[in-house]
């Protein structure tokens, strides 16, 4: 899709006419772009007639949704039961602490996106973090500075 | 009709009443901080709890059925509705002393009838700030205990959509889209949202101060006047009935707190009608962008510039009476009392919180040279002044308003109440198109709480089609068929038509008292049957009136012989009458 597309008027035209389709339509921009900003959520209110109160309601309910652009490494620190009694909620303040951002936040430069997941289903692995799919197993607050450089190789590469 | 036990005792309601009401209608009351007359069961407190055949559920969203068996209250639901309140006590700050919502505030009240006298949980504080980017109503996070009326109030009743919830779980939060300050969101600053808050959450824009301040100022002339609406409701801050008529009384209260002269929004109303009644029949006989919308309610017209701009032509041009009052007491009195117009200031008791927007909403708010109205208070900041000033406003003896701006018409007076307008403004065209007054001054089709109601007025031949709607949350259906109309050129459904934008009109503003009543049958803040009450006060003054014709006003005849000319004139209209702008719903 070209930049120049009005992306959320697409999306609210192909969905305006199915009640009850607000969710699919804010799936479907998060789909194309990875997150719904205040145009897209603007361009769905007028086209499918929903008042901007009201998607930004179903936009903030669900944490899934994401008001901006997330970074490109998405560091998911799981705070499931395993992996908290073993510290991971040490390894988060950690993350946090050396992005300086909050969970559910990115940093300025876009590189990374923190948040946390409940079970990953490795309890084995306990405490575990995930980036982009890369399973970190046996997480400790020391390996953090670790994983973020070689993220940043990464991208850097990239 | 559906039979039931309410705490042992037989009950027959209509099948659908919810349980709570049932146990109303057999004086049992159930605590509840959500649930409110006008808008739906959220079940967002938790307090209505009850047990049904020993289970417990929410009495607010329940409906009754046939022989259920209903305990309202015993140990455990006592037990259980204190921890639900402790709950919601604990995210709520510990400062009455220094709260506004004092002594009329349903939280304090609720935790005193529960017997909160310590709270075990730990206090967990909002940090947001206040937002009073309307400048017209205050929203506090902190005080705010999320029970969700004022969403519903400005979503479904209102059709607004200012307010909404944020986020979810122990964060949600009551603001604008993604955050936005309600001073650049759709709100139009109608106050309904602080007419039904349970707290002090939601609140006036306080400007008490900044009037006290002229009135200490022995430089300034600083006159007042007060809108129809207030002479009805604000004898409930000092334990009148609802409705009473208190205008005597307040025009000695307000002389005591040091106003140099009282007038009356009244006698702009009278002369809101000679404009306004001037103009609908130019439009009518012309047929020049029919139909015409009266424009006195302030949040209206402001609903109107965002959410209908195309319809903007269809407005009336005439500002609305207090605005009025404000022009001409800077120009015409002031010129006779020999006052310096620079020097006086103009200040307006309100039902209203959108009345602190509109004088300064453009620059025909300052015709007069200056700001035509300097500040508007509301019926709720006279009482805290009227309270602090020492003045035993009960025992007061009632003393008459100044002239000229004082004298007003019965149909000045029903200007607070949904159809009083269009009444007044028939009342008026009908003697100026055919030289005759009317031998019916009622038109009891347009009177009542009903959400849109119709007539056609037959004015010697020539027949009127009229609608009134009350509550701007009623106005979609009407907009549709009039621009459906007009887009296929079809006849138009109808030509003159009011719209107030509070349910009821004025008389349940976003600005009057909410305070308990002395019975269930009328609880806090607003409800029917205080609108009804309301509306009967200002009716009443009307029926009573020795004139109830606002052409027939003595003062106002003097005002366009001497100095006006004319209605619609070159002096009238530019002192009178107003311009409108499509205005976005964001910033």
């Amino acid at each position: 899709m070209s930049e120049d597309t009005c992306l959320g008027c697409q999306v609210g035209d192909k969905w305006r006419k199915k009640r009850g389709s607000l969710i699919m339509a804010l799936h479907e921009i998060q789909g194309v772009k990875g997150y719904v900003d205040w145009k897209d959520a603007m361009d769905l209110a007028t086209t499918m007639g929903i008042p901007l109160a009201r998607i930004y309601e179903v936009l903030t309910f669900y944490n899934f949704f994401k008001l901006v652009a997330p970074g490109k490494a998405v560091i998911s620190v799981c705070t499931g039961t395993a992996c908290y009694l073993k510290g991971n909620d040490k390894v988060l303040e950690k993350f946090k602490s050396e992005l300086k951002i909050k969970e559910g936040e990115s940093t300025p430069d876009h590189m990374f996106h923190l948040q946390c997941v409940r079970c990953v289903g490795c309890c084995g692995l306990a405490p575990v973090c995930v980036v982009n799919g890369k399973t970190y197993g046996r997480m400790t607050p020391e390996q953090v500075p670790e994983i973020l450089n070689e993220w940043r190789e990464v991208f850097k590469e990239a | 009709m559906v039979k039931l036990k309410i705490n042992n005792m037989d009950v027959e309601v209509p099948a659908g009443t919810s349980i709570l009401d049932a146990a109303r209608s057999v004086q049992v009351e159930i605590p509840t901080l959500c649930k409110h007359p006008d808008v739906d069961p959220s079940a967002g407190c938790g307090m209505c709890i009850v047990k049904v055949g020993g289970r417990i559920m929410r009495s607010c969203c329940t409906p009754v059925s046939e022989n259920m068996e209903i305990i309202t209250n015993d140990a455990e639901l006592q037990e259980i509705r204190k921890t639900v309140l402790k709950l919601i006590l604990s995210h709520h700050p510990n400062d009455c002393l220094n709260c506004s919502r004092s002594g009329s505030c349903e939280l304090q009240a609720m935790s005193e009838q529960m017997g909160i006298d310590q709270n075990e949980i730990i206090r967990m504080l909002s940090s947001e700030p206040k937002d009073d980017t309307t400048k017209a109503i205050v929203l506090d996070p902190q005080k705010c205990i999320v029970c969700g009326r004022c969403v519903s109030i400005c979503q479904n009743v209102q059709n607004v959509w200012a307010l909404s919830y944020l986020n979810r779980g122990f964060v949600t939060k009551v603001t604008g889209a993604n955050d936005t300050k309600l001073g650049d969101s759709p709100c139009i600053k109608c106050g309904q949202c602080a007419a039904h808050c349970p707290t002090g959450a939601i609140t006036d824009y306080d400007n008490t101060s900044k009037v006290e301040a002229m009135l200490a100022d022995k430089e300034l002339t600083t006159v007042v006047q007060i809108a129809p609406a207030v002479r009805v409701a604000l004898g409930e801050e000092f334990g009148f009935d609802f409705g009473e008529n208190l205008t005597g009384k307040i025009y000695a209260a307000l002389r005591r707190l040091g106003f140099a002269k009282v007038f009356d929004t009244n006698f702009g109303a009278d002369l809101t009608i000679m404009e306004e009644a001037s103009e609908f029949i130019k439009r009518f006989t012309s047929n020049d962008n029919l139909p015409m919308f009266t424009s006195c309610c302030p949040a209206w017209v402001d609903y109107l510039e965002k959410y209908y701009p195309e319809n903007i032509p269809n407005l009336s041009s005439c500002k609305s009476p207090h605005e009025m009052v404000g022009a001409i007491a800077k120009t015409y009195w002031a010129q006779k009392a020999g006052v310096d117009a620079a020097k006086v200031k103009v200040v307006s008791v309100m039902p209203c919180t959108a009345k602190k927007w509109e004088i300064a909403r453009d620059e025909t708010m300052s015709s007069s040279g200056y700001q035509d109205v300097d500040e508007v208070i509301t019926t709720r900041e006279l009482a805290k002044m009227i309270k602090k000033a020492g003045i035993n406003f009960k025992n007061l003896k009632e003393e008459p308003a100044d002239n000229p701006l004082g004298e007003y018409s019965g149909a000045a007076t029903i200007f607070g109440v949904t159809g009083g307008v269009m009444t007044a403004a028939l009342r008026s065209a009908y003697f100026f198109i055919t030289g005759e007054e009317l031998g019916e001054l009622n038109f009891h089709a347009i009177e009542g709480l009903e959400a849109v109601k119709v007539a056609e007025v037959d004015i010697k031949g020539t027949k009127v089609r009229i609608a009134v709607v009350n509550g701007v949350g009623n106005v979609e259906p009407v907009m549709e068929q009039i621009n459906k109309a007009i887009a296929e050129g079809r006849e138009l459904p109808y030509h003159f038509i009011e719209v107030m934008a509070c349910p009821g009109g004025c008389i349940a503003g976003g600005g009057q008292p909410r305070v308990m009543g002395a019975t269930f049958d009328k609880p806090w803040g607003i409800n029917d049957e205080i609108r009804k009450l309301r509306s009967r006060g200002l009716n009443c003054e009307d029926q009573c009136a020795q004139n109830r014709l606002s052409h027939k006003n003595e003062s106002i005849q003097k005002l366009y012989a001497d100095y006006l000319g004319k209605p619609g004139d070159e002096k009238s209209h530019h002192l009178l009458h107003t311009k409108y702008q499509k205005r976005p719903l964001y910033k």
